[in-house]
């Protein structure tokens, strides 16, 4: 069971937070993040559309052969996604901690501007201390 | 004080401060006191809340021991920190706000600690020496204000006109991520402001000054510089005798 990496989406579909933790991933460079991160806010736009049921969140949890990414979406429209290996079962958990860490460090945190990439040395401590490297 | 004022209906205080005849009570009944010039207000107040008891009518003690959310609070100190960064040049000028704005808030905290502390007392004092005063703000305005006490005093070597309080996690720094071009800004500056509110208020002129001082153990770690007027060095001096 490993955490490979954190994303944080805003709701415009840029990548506001990046984070690699356990060794694994392939190494892409930032403007490929970007890229990624919009692609996926296109895709997720695309899956709360077509629940048959009405409305819909959006897809939950994206996985492949070798890892798996775990959507959340909060009620703002802020997205945060957990990569980690097939195994890991507590990954919504620790998504709902993410949050929490970021109502508080990033949120309440007056130098923060909303919408803009996540420069907060209280957010990368308490990330740190919740995630640690990555292994579980 | 330089602030603009902003329109009546945001803030009935800072309007109320613009003439002495609204100073008295924003909502003073109309029976005791004329106010022909005030209308705006007192409409606007009994349209915003009919039935609800005035909050200045409340009995003082009724609040003594209720909580506050720390999270409303953490959001109501980022605006207040926004609103006043947007309008100051420089580090210097924005502590200097936050600690004006502490002030206000001093000069309230002390009242009312003395009130609830000694209008039950049958021999009612005041602190008229430095040292008990000090440590009356460490612990009493500390628990007042924050819930918990100062973690420390200190008296600096150098210069004996100068004490610390030190909080080793000051409440309303602990969701503020200080940017690092900013490193010397401490937001503890209204906690300052608070300070020399109360130190004021209790005859003890002083500047005070906020500084972060870091450990590995506390990285939020904010030492409270008092640095007193001469008057009070000496006049302690006198009481000595």
């Amino acid at each position: 069971m490993a955490i490979y990496g954190l994303w944080v989406i805003n709701k415009a579909g840029g990548l506001v937070y990046q984070r690699n933790f356990a060794e694994g991933l392939a190494q892409l460079t930032s403007n490929e993040y970007l890229v990624l991160a919009g692609t996926l806010h296109g895709i997720h736009a695309i899956t709360s559309r077509l629940s048959p049921m009405g409305s819909s969140s959006g897809a939950q949890v994206i996985e492949g052969e070798t890892f798996k990414m775990t959507i959340s979406l909060t009620v703002t429209g802020t997205k945060f996604v957990l990569l980690t290996s097939l195994a890991e079962s507590k990954a919504d958990i620790i998504l709902q901690k993410v949050y929490d860490i970021y109502a508080d460090a990033v949120m309440k945190n007056p130098f923060h501007t909303p919408e803009m990439p996540i420069r907060s040395e209280g957010f990368d401590a308490r990330i740190t201390s919740l995630v640690g490297t990555g292994q579980t | 004080m330089a602030y603009t004022q902003p329109h009546p209906r945001l803030s009935v205080l800072s309007t109320s401060s613009q003439s002495s005849v609204e100073h008295l009570s924003p909502t003073a009944s109309s029976t005791r006191f004329s106010l022909p010039s005030a209308p705006s207000i007192q409409a606007t107040l009994n349209k915003a809340a009919p039935h609800r008891p005035n909050i200045y009518d409340r009995n003082l003690n009724k609040t003594r021991g209720t909580e506050v959310s720390a999270s409303a609070f953490a959001f109501l100190f980022s605006e207040v920190v926004q609103y006043t960064q947007k309008r100051v040049n420089g580090i210097n000028d924005l502590e200097r706000r936050l600690n004006t704005l502490g002030y206000r808030i001093g000069t309230r905290v002390l009242e009312l600690m003395v009130w609830r502390a000694e209008s039950s007392s049958k021999t009612p004092k005041r602190e008229t020496r430095f040292l008990p005063a000090l440590m009356s703000i460490h612990t009493q305005v500390w628990k007042a204000v924050f819930g918990k006490a100062a973690d420390a005093i200190e008296k600096s070597v150098e210069n004996a006109d100068e004490y610390m309080i030190i909080d080793n996690d000051p409440p309303i720094e602990r969701y503020i991520s200080v940017p690092r071009d900013m490193s010397q800004l401490s937001c503890s500056s209204f906690t300052a402001g608070i300070v020399e509110a109360v130190l004021d208020g209790l005859g003890f002129p002083a500047r005070v000054t906020a500084h972060n001082t870091p450990t590995s153990q506390f990285p939020s770690r904010t030492t409270i510089l008092i640095k007193l007027e001469k008057s009070v060095l000496d006049r302690e001096e006198l009481m000595k005798q």
